[in-house]
Formats: C-alpha cells, sequence, structure tokens
C-alpha cells in the first residue's frame, strides 16, 4: 500500500469538484439547503418605513421552524428582511451589521442606510449568486427614509413599496392596489399587515404569524409576533387512553438490579521492597 | 469536464429585458429608456431608472444583467472622479466610453452587459458610443439596444436625419422607444429620457397611458365598441 503524502500543497483542494461534478452527471441531486420561502415587504409612509415578514422556514416539504425570525438587525435606524437560503441572509446580514457598526466607529456618524445597501450589493455581486440572498433594507438616516430591495446577484432596486420571497406577488398585489403616498403609521402597518397575510394565507413557502417592524427618525420598534392568525387551539377530545383499556394476560417481574458484596481484604496490599 | 454554461449558472437572475436609445443633436444628446426589470416572467420593477448617471454630462444606458450593469457603472463613475480630481478638469465621453469598454471587454466571460454611454464634453461637444455585448466600441451618430432594439432597427434607418434640433430628437426617441416596446414583452413601462447639453441635464418622463400610439390592429379587429372613461381603479366587490 502506498503510503499518504504528508505534504500538503498549499492554496484551495479543488479535488472534490470532480467528484461532484461526476456525481452531479449521474443525475445525484445537490443536497438542499434551509431555504426561507418566505413572504418579506417593505413600505415607505410619511415619517418613516415600515418592515413587515412571515416567520415560517421550509426544508423542501417540511416546515423547519414555525416561528423562526426574518427581521435582522443592521444598526439602531437600518432593519434588513431575508428570504432565501435562511443560513446566507442570517450570515450575510450579521457580516454588514458588524462593519456597518465599524463603519460608524471610524467616521463618527450615524450610518446610512445607502451605504449598508452598497455594501451588501458589493458583496453579493462579488459571489455571483451564489450567496442565496434575497434581501429588503430599510431605515431612516440624515437623508430619510430609504427602501431598498437587494437581489441574489447584487442588483438593488429604490421604491416606495416593496415585495420579495416566495409570497412576493400575493403581497405586490395587495401593495400594487391599496398603497398610497404619505401614509399615516398605523395605516402603513395594517398594509404591510395584509400584504404579509396575503403570503401566509396564499403562498405555500410562507405562514405562520406577522412579524413588523416601524422605522421613524425617533426610533425603531420592533414587533415580534404582531399578528397571530395560525394559533393552535386546543384539542377537542382527548386521545389518552384509560387505565386498563388493555387486558393484562400475564405478569412477570424479574429483578434486574443484582446484589454486589464489596469485601475489602484486612491490611491492604504489601509494599514490595525487594 | 464539461463547460459552464453561462445561462444556466445564472439562472433566475435580475435582467433588463430592454429598449435603450441615445441619439446626439447638434447641441447635445437625448438618451431614453423604457422602465421594465423582469426576473422570468414577473416584473420586479415597473418604474426603473435605466440611465445611469457616471458623471456631470455623462450617463450611461444599461441593457443586459442588472447586477452586472450596476456594478460596472458603479466602477466608472469611482474611476471618472479619480479622474476628475487628478487632472482637475471633466473626463470626456471618449474618456468614459473607453472605462467601460476595457471593463466590459476584459470580463467579457463573466458579463452580460450591453451599455450605451452618451454625453457631452468641452472637446467634440455631444457624442454616442456604444458597447455591445463582446465588449467592442463604436462611436455612432445614434445607437439602440436592448432585446427590443431588433424591432425597430428599420424604422430608426427609415426616420433618422442629419441636423436636428432638441425638439425632433426627443420626439424620435420617444417614437422609436414606445414602438420597441409595444412589440417587446420584455421591455415596457413608462418612457424616460435625458437631455444632455452643455447647460445642463434635463430629465423628461412620458407615463404608460400617454405613451404615442401606432398601428393597433383597428382594420383587424375593429373599433372599440367602449370607451372606458378614465376614473381611479375602484376595489373589486367581493361576495363576503
Amino acid at each position: 500500500m502506498a503510503a499518504t503524502s504528508a505534504y500538503n500543497s498549499p492554496g484551495f483542494d479543488f479535488s472534490n469538484t470532480y467528484r461532484n461534478q461526476f456525481l452531479a452527471d449521474r443525475g445525484v441531486p445537490l443536497p438542499k439547503a434551509t431555504s426561507t420561502g418566505t413572504t418579506i415587504v417593505g413600505c415607505l409612509f410619511k415619517d418613516g418605513i415600515v418592515l413587515g415578514a412571515d416567520t415560517r422556514a421550509t426544508e423542501g416539504p417540511i416546515v423547519a421552524d414555525k416561528n423562526c425570525e426574518k427581521i435582522h438587525f443592521i444598526s439602531d435606524n437600518i432593519r434588513c428582511c431575508g428570504a432565501g437560503t435562511a443560513a446566507d441572509t442570517e450570515f450575510t446580514t450579521a457580516l454588514i451589521s458588524s462593519n456597518i457598526e465599524m463603519h460608524a466607529l471610524t467616521t463618527g456618524r450615524k450610518p446610512r442606510v445607502v451605504t449598508a445597501m452598497t455594501m451588501l450589493k458589493q458583496m453579493l455581486f462579488r459571489y455571483q449568486g451564489n450567496i442565496g440572498a434575497a434581501l429588503v433594507l430599510g431605515g431612516v438616516d440624515i437623508t430619510g427614509p430609504q427602501l431598498f430591495t437587494i437581489h441574489p446577484h447584487g442588483s438593488t432596486d429604490k421604491l416606495p413599496y416593496v415585495t420579495m420571497g416566495s409570497g412576493s406577488l400575493a403581497a405586490m398585489a395587495i401593495f400594487e392596489s391599496q398603497w398610497k403616498p404619505d401614509m399615516e403609521r398605523e395605516e402603513a402597518l395594517h398594509l404591510v399587515t395584509l400584504a404579509i397575510s396575503a403570503g401566509i394565507f396564499n403562498d405555500l413557502g410562507s405562514g405562520s404569524n406577522v412579524d413588523a417592524c416601524v422605522i421613524t427618525a425617533s426610533g425603531t420598534e420592533m414587533l415580534r409576533n404582531f399578528v397571530k392568525p395560525n394559533e393552535r387551539v386546543e384539542k377537542e377530545r382527548r386521545y389518552v387512553f384509560r387505565r386498563g383499556t388493555t387486558a393484562i394476560k400475564e405478569e412477570k417481574v424479574r429483578r434486574w438490579v443484582v446484589d454486589e458484596e464489596e469485601v475489602t481484604p484486612v491490611g491492604g496490599e504489601e509494599m514490595d521492597t525487594s | 469536464m464539461q463547460t459552464v454554461d453561462m445561462q444556466q449558472l445564472k439562472a433566475g437572475e435580475v435582467n433588463l429585458g430592454t429598449s435603450i436609445m441615445a441619439v446626439q443633436f447638434k447641441d447635445g444628446v437625448v438618451i431614453g429608456a423604457d422602465s421594465r426589470t423582469t426576473t422570468g416572467s414577473y416584473i420586479a420593477n415597473r418604474v426603473t431608472d435605466k440611465l445611469t448617471h457616471v458623471h456631470d454630462r455623462i450617463y450611461c444606458c444599461r441593457s443586459g444583467s442588472a447586477a452586472d450593469t450596476q456594478a460596472v457603472a458603479d466602477i466608472v463613475h469611482y474611476h471618472l472622479q479619480i479622474l476628475t480630481q487628478q487632472s482637475g478638469s471633466a473626463p470626456t465621453v471618449a474618456t468614459a466610453a473607453n472605462v467601460f469598454q476595457k471593463l466590459c471587454y476584459q470580463n467579457k466571460d463573466g458579463l452580460m452587459a450591453g451599455i450605451i454611454v452618451a454625453g457631452w464634453d468641452k472637446e467634440i461637444g455631444p457624442s454616442v458610443y456604444n458597447i455591445p455585448l463582446g465588449g467592442g466600441l463604436f462611436r455612432q451618430p445614434w445607437a439602440i439596444g436592448g432585446s427590443g432594439s431588433t424591432y425597430v432597427y428599420g424604422y430608426c434607418d427609415a426616420t433618422f436625419k442629419d441636423g436636428w434640433g432638441k425638439e425632433e430628437t426627443i420626439n424620435f426617441v420617444k417614437n422609436t422607444l414606445a414602438l420597441a416596446m409595444s412589440r417587446d414583452g420584455s421591455s415596457g413601462g413608462v418612457i424616460r429620457m435625458c437631455v444632455i447639453t452643455e447647460e445642463g441635464v434635463e430629465r423628461l418622463f412620458v407615463p404608460g397611458n400617454e405613451l404615442p400610439k401606432f398601428w393597433e390592429g383597428e382594420e383587424v379587429l375593429g373599433k372599440p365598441t367602449k370607451i372606458i372613461p378614465e376614473s381611479p381603479a375602484a376595489p373589486m366587490e367581493v361576495e363576503a
């Protein structure tokens, strides 16, 4: 048998790419990542931004988490909703949040939403779509309220109302028919709730509760589980069988504990002095 | 190993299936674009601004992948800012076009970007440069691009004349884009235009319900039997 070389060549090891390509050519499906089949939205109103998200995370046809958080923290005045690969949205937002904090510290200014947007788009573009993060970024800075969408390949859009994820079509239908400029806070929050609910009820990839987040110049208000339209009701019947439902035919009792008797030799072991 | 297929690799990408255009005239240039951005069959943005600022008097029209063209435009914008600081004067349109071309040609394997660069400079006045997919660079009196452009080459060839003024050029751009948008499913929405002259940049906007109308098949389909009066869309009545 040939001995394994102790030498490790520097740089990346690409040997598995050939194996993976071979397996893919044979029709072996690639492992699936947890994807947040999602409804996320953002909406501009008179003095700020309302962000919204559902709380379902899926792994193929399985609901992996019934109450997950999809509105991520970027800074005090900026939040980001994530759709797509759950791990990717989680880690990209965490990384940009960290970089934004460093940026704020070095500049001594409050971070701007465009700064976060530029950092995110440049990172996602560098990874050519392999980071599966589809984001809705919103916040209020010195220039006023700002709202963006960022696609996995790194393209961005600036709009007064935006939706993303598998439920985006249902949510956009609500916005397209009911959004109007200069809404009040309550009105905008209600519209976002309607949009997310449309996703929850009409899209299989979205479900459970509505999370919302209101950002204004005076502060950020995170409304976790703002509406819970899918609460589990108490079971109408009890499915516990009464004692004695099954007849006992035979009874046998065995002793599994073995009694041990410890004998300590008197004097102990003697030291060898030879 | 198999060669990597670009179309396969970038499935689900945001596309600017576009109609874009730039025409030079005596005092400047008129650039225009539709406003549709698509992901497959879904319109991701119906009011997109594809006329992107890269310097005071230099703009570009973007077509192809939204991510690629935005990234390229951002990089060119950065280079032009540096260049301005170093030389102490505004760069020429030719310079901007060359920076675009360099990026598009050197990264041709990884990009999907068809860009028209247009603007005004002190040295040669108005100019239009076309940079198609392969990364070539061509100065033209007028240029069209994007998926919708294929439908209107004949119209442009038959219509364009040298020596037009501002208003005639604006109408040429508006009509060409309206024709392209009506035939190309990936183009549509509103028309955005910019007039770039020595004096400045003027932005023009044509809403979707005020686009110029051409042949719409009345001979075949007959005249509309009922004209719906213009009123705000009312919410649909649904059973409780």
